[in-house]
């Protein structure tokens, strides 16, 4: 491994739930009125989140039924409570597309995972409406592993 | 008969749609080919005046559904070159297969027998010999690929032995286009002893077939990747085998008698038939077969050659790009890689822009890991696709680079 990979701390650095909010999101990707700038902007999305060194692209990390890899990493800041999210994907659409989901999950509470509803926030935002199945289904079991941690964490 | 790629595409109703917005550009060919109108209509003319059961005779709508199913078959049998007693209709490919794998291989062969494969067969041609070997206790063995897709003839050459019982192969592969020497390899299986199944999913619509010229034991194709509807395919097999073969399912139609005692099995075809089959798709598939046939076959072959080296030549003008399988003897199948994109974002942005490909492991996945890669983009082409096709194509992704 290079010394100059950035170390499993480095990949919580990211904007997602604190400077960009599911908010942010829902009103820029309504505001574009054509495919292409909508997808610039949730491949840009993906590119803010930091590249997990190779150690982390594990099995154990890999989110089940997408597509492309993607990882996910989560653990729980103690003083505050609050769960900190980080993902990666071979895959820049998908990249972007996790990174519209740790909008809504990252730095937050356990108890304020649990009670977000993301089938909404997906309906808000027109290309998670027209996911495929297949392409869905990535995203679905994304989420669902962010719960079941948020549930081990509050229990 | 003179040519037109115009005249073609009228005959297919979809190819005149639009999504996203954007016309339709189908280049997933290799997934399932479009159903011209002739198809649809018969279809469509089945369900509304002749739909009624098979071979059970009785009333007027009985015989003339029994007569348009078998009709069918015939032509099946014709355009193979076979008997119409040796072509059993199935699902398609997958259940052909696995037809010969289980009430053949598995019946046939024992500890110490080997079959044969290669390193670029679908899923479907590998999963049936693998369980078949977990029960008859027989070896998988696999002839592996040139980097550039093509068969490594020589490495066949010393897997083949006394101990190969079966050799199966896929006549063109789906993933590459790559075609395969089968006559050769078919040839060689013979001269040792061997019994050949040849999946001929992805070359059926793409050149004539004839498995008495092949000496081919199997031959297995889908009909919805020639123009036929799904649901429906064939099994071609020398009948001498199928007769020694016991059934592969039981139920109605493929008896002969049944007693609590035992059962006797129906002639050929239909003891390989349990069940009511799929009337109004075996109907559909003699329409695409007698479709495809009339065609000037010779001008479609040259048609989809010149669309191959025209986007072979437009590929090797764009910067990143990689070209997945470049065997000289090829049908009009372009995999590849763009640089800094995974397959999945490359395919998303084409159909955004109206152009449909497929993206992923194509169902090979023991290819990819040999070629090392996650999975391709694969345009694949089909008689109806034209120049400004694989125009669009390229100007898609040309935009798509704008976004790596
Ligand atoms: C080479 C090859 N073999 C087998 C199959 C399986 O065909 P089906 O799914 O129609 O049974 C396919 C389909 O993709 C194929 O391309």
């Amino acid at each position: 491994m290079s010394t100059s990979e950035p170390t499993a701390e480095a990949v919580f650095n990211n904007p997602f739930g604190t400077r960009i909010t599911p908010d942010e999101v829902i009103d820029t990707i309504s505001f574009f009125d054509d495919w292409e700038e909508r997808y610039r902007y949730i491949i840009d999305l993906g590119k803010q989140l930091p590249e997990f060194p190779q150690s982390l692209k594990n099995e154990e990390l890999l989110v089940r039924g997408c597509q492309s890899q993607v990882w996910l990493l989560a653990r729980e800041d103690q003083p505050n409570s609050i769960v900190q999210l980080a993902v990666d994907s071979d895959a820049l659409i998908v990249r972007g597309l996790a990174a519209i989901v740790l909008a809504a999950y990252n730095g937050k509470s356990s108890r304020d995972i649990l009670a977000f509803d993301i089938e909404h926030y997906f309906d808000q935002i027109d290309l998670l409406k027209h996911l495929s199945p297949t392409r869905g289904n990535g995203l679905r079991s994304m989420v669902k592993k962010i719960q079941l941690h948020a549930e081990n964490m509050s229990r | 008969m003179s040519f037109s790629v115009d005249a073609v595409r009228a005959q297919f109703p979809i190819l005149a749609t639009s999504v996203h917005g954007k016309p339709l550009v189908y280049l997933d060919n290799g997934a399932t080919t479009q159903k011209p109108q002739c198809v649809i209509d018969a279809l469509n003319t089945y369900y509304s005046s002749q739909n009624s059961n098979v071979h059970r005779g009785a009333h007027y709508l009985s015989d003339v559904a029994t007569a348009e199913f078998e009709g069918a078959r015939q032509v099946v049998a014709d355009f193979l070159n076979a008997s119409r007693e040796e072509i059993l209709w199935t699902r398609g490919t997958t259940e052909s297969i696995n037809i010969v794998a289980q009430c053949y291989a598995r019946e046939q062969l024992q500890t110490g027998d080997e079959i044969l494969i290669t390193a670029m067969e679908h899923h479907s041609n590998i999963v049936p010999w693998q369980l078949a070997c977990e029960r008859s206790g027989a070896t998988l063995k696999v002839v592996p690929v040139h980097d550039d897709g093509s068969l490594d003839m020589e490495a066949y050459d010393a897997l083949l032995s006394e101990r190969t019982r079966i050799v199966a192969v896929v006549q063109v592969s789906n993933s590459l286009g790559t075609i395969n020497p089968i006559a050769e390899i078919i040839a060689k299986a013979k001269a040792i002893g061997a019994v050949t199944l040849i999946d001929g999913a992805q070359a059926i619509s793409h050149f004539p077939v004839d498995v008495q010229a092949l000496d081919c034991d199997f031959y297995a194709f889908s009909g919805h990747k020639v123009f036929g509807p799904t649901g429906i395919g064939a099994l071609y097999g020398k009948r001498a085998l199928l007769e020694a073969m016991p059934p592969y399912q039981g139920g109605g139609e493929m008896i002969e008698r049944v007693t609590f005692a035992a059962s006797t099995w129906n002639e050929l075809p239909y003891k390989f038939e349990a069940g009511t089959p799929n009337i109004g798709g075996a109907i559909g598939l003699g329409t695409a077969i007698r479709w495809l046939d009339n065609q000037d076959r010779v001008a479609l072959e040259q048609h989809e050659a010149s669309l191959l080296d025209y986007a072979t030549e437009r590929a090797g003008e764009i910067g990143g790009l990689r070209l997945i399988g470049t065997a000289p003897n090829k049908v009009a199948v372009l995999s590849f890689l763009l640089e800094g994109g995974h397959p999945n974002d490359v395919g998303q942005l084409l159909d955004q822009q109206g152009v449909a490909v497929r993206t992923g492991h194509h169902c090979t996945m023991p290819l990819m890991d040999r070629l090392g890669i996650p999975g391709t983009v694969r345009a694949s082409l089909s008689v109806y696709n034209d120049k400004s096709d694989i125009d669009t194509l390229f100007n898609a992704l040309n935009k798509v680079k704008t976004f790596l």
